[in-house]
């Protein structure tokens, strides 16, 4: 079985972001990056089955000539091999234009499932999973917690509000998009981090996949958020920040 | 048409409760663009709709929309937006929506604007705010090119309190779908366990998140909570370490809680966590990074190292009660 895993390297999570002078993105020079967490569970999700239904692992990351740094760590950890979509990150700003692109990167891939995280922790439209499915003609699901294989269809564990879960069957080819926190994360061995030394990296600039298409929608700046709250907030000792904190909530909110 | 359209979401015929917030920013956008509104919902439950004010409600029944799937609602809606042309198409953004939504607007060539929590309108253009980089950054997002232009709208983004009454008329929509084209089979829906805590009846919360770093220092919290005299909840990260059990965990995939105080403990305040929590009457957050998003819905804040403000306030706090 042939398992295709997008993959995204983002800011990491605990990045101080600061906007550009253009207003249009995050100063991006000094950040640390790491793989975007609900792809770290697409991953092994993808490596999990693969123990079980044998087969190959191959991961897809569409980025700058920096994200080389995920994809090898996604290649340690046991992807057998890899295609990277050379773009900076104004082109994949639009999660159409990156579906198609990422869908004709895929073409000669015919794979049998696609997975991938339910959302990026930097754009968060939570969407490239469904869209990608859409453009490659594929049934999917999304928000899967777990999944069984028998023979040619997958009964997958799908996540919905408050607490509910509902099995979806679903025949294979198609795409899931996987939950975050269903199951524990491997580390790379350094067995894995030699291997993926000499395991294939597929380059493919993104300007010789575009799909030529009007843009549909349009980024018009960022920004920091203005308080919704008049926040009173103390930034000293911790013990002093304290003391204030249970005079106030004694003597203005009265919950003590 | 060229108005709004608002697919709306029901469950055994009862309206999903953001439903009706997505329905009162069809009906804002509608004034302040001067637009008519009309709503659907699939499956059952339109009957519900006919007493907003309305320009008219759409039922669309087949019996292959009774059980939700991916595929029978955008080949369904893909037949009514393209028979009702609206120029806007709003959802609540809920798991439902998410999981169709964005392969609608892909059939339709367009980019759902999802997860929307504001917007204005901009010389008669409308512009949509929605979030970055889990809620530290907003983003203004335009239209471009030729409607229909799809957007979800986030909890508590409009509110439902402001629907304007009326009487609005049914119209039946037919659709043409086969059994053929439904690819994925629903199962039943189902529970893991009975949730033995009801964070719901609490009047004080202390949630922890991932600030506390590992499940041993639990108990840190767990002692600001007894302080407190208050239950211990937790964002989604720790419920899935299983440092904490499921049912404690408040957020989109959680409980809802609107608690007389809620202290959020190293708690950055992702969307999907502030949603479950922002009805608090009162909000304090206790949190090292002064630009955390928890800090834009609290009403007290403690910037600084949790494992030196935990303490010092549980020592406060014994004090002030002498």
């Amino acid at each position: 079985m042939k398992i295709v895993v997008a993959i995204k390297q983002v800011p990491s999570r605990d990045s101080q972001l600061k906007i550009n002078a253009a207003g249009k993105w995050i100063e991006d020079a000094d950040l640390s990056y790491e793989i975007n967490e609900p792809d770290a569970y697409a991953l092994e999700s993808a490596l999990q089955l693969r123990e079980k239904a044998s087969g190959e692992v191959v991961v897809i990351c569409a980025g700058p000539a920096g994200a080389s740094q995920t994809i090898r760590e996604a290649l340690a950890k046991g992807a057998d091999r890899a295609i990277h979509v050379e773009t900076d990150a104004f082109e994949v700003s639009d999660p159409l234009a990156l579906g198609r692109i990422m869908a004709k990167a895929l073409e000669a891939e015919q794979p049998d499932l696609v997975m991938t995280g339910l959302q990026s922790d930097d754009l968060g439209y939570g969407q490239t999973g469904v869209i990608l499915a859409e453009v490659m003609g594929l049934p999917h699901a999304t928000l899967i917690m777990s999944m069984e294989l028998d023979g040619n269809t997958l009964t997958v564990k799908r996540e919905l509000e408050d607490g509910w879960f509902q099995n979806v069957e679903i025949p294979l080819p198609a795409l899931l998009t996987i939950q975050s926190g269903a199951t524990k994360l491997r580390y790379a061995t350094l067995m894995g981090i030699k291997k993926a030394k000499t395991k294939e990296v597929k380059k493919l600039p993104a300007a010789e996949l575009a799909v030529s298409a009007a843009q549909v929608i349009h980024l018009d700046r960022i920004y920091m958020p203005g308080k919704t709250k008049k926040s009173v907030v103390f930034d000293g000792p911790a013990k002093e920040s304290a003391a204030k904190l249970v005079e106030k909530l004694r003597f203005e909110v009265r919950v003590i | 048409m060229s108005g709004i359209l608002a697919v709306l979401e029901q469950r055994g015929g009862v309206l999903h409760k953001m439903a009706l917030e997505a329905l009162a920013a069809a009906q804002q956008l509608g004034s302040e663009l001067d637009l008519p509104v009309c709503a659907t919902v699939l499956g059952g439950g339109g009957d519900a709709l006919a007493g907003y004010k309305l320009d008219k409600v759409l039922v669309v029944e087949n019996e292959l929309l009774n059980e939700y799937t991916p595929d029978g609602y955008t080949l369904a809606l893909k037949q009514l937006i393209a028979a009702q042309a609206p120029s806007f198409v709003l959802f609540p953004h809920t798991y439902q929506v998410r999981d169709f939504a964005p392969k609608l607007a892909t059939a339709m060539g367009r980019v759902l604007v999802s997860d929307v929590i504001g917007h204005r309108v901009d010389n008669g253009t409308l512009v949509l705010v929605r979030q970055l980089f889990q809620g530290k950054i907003n983003a203004d997002i335009r239209f471009e090119g030729e409607p229909p232009y799809f957007a979800s709208v986030q909890a508590g983004a409009f509110r439902a309190d402001k629907l304007v009454a009326g009487s609005a008329p049914v119209e039946k929509f037919s659709v043409e779908l086969s059994a053929a084209q439904i690819r994925t089979k629903p199962k039943e829906l189902f529970r893991e366990s009975q949730r033995a805590v009801d964070l719901t009846a609490a009047d004080i919360i202390v949630s922890v998140g991932r600030g506390i770093k590992e499940a041993d220092n639990i108990h840190i919290v767990q002692k600001l909570a007894d302080a407190f005299g208050g239950e211990l909840a937790a964002s989604r990260p720790i419920c899935d370490n299983g440092w904490l059990p499921m049912e404690r965990q408040v957020g989109s995939s959680g409980q809802t809680v609107a608690p007389k105080m809620y202290v959020a403990v190293g708690i950055s305040g992702a969307i999907q966590h502030l949603v479950g929590m922002k009805g608090s009457k009162t909000i304090v957050a206790i949190n090292k990074d002064p630009e955390a998003p928890i800090f834009e819905v609290a009403d007290y804040g403690i910037v600084g190292d949790l494992f030196e403000v935990v303490p010092a306030l549980i020592e406060e706090l014994n004090k002030a009660k002498g």
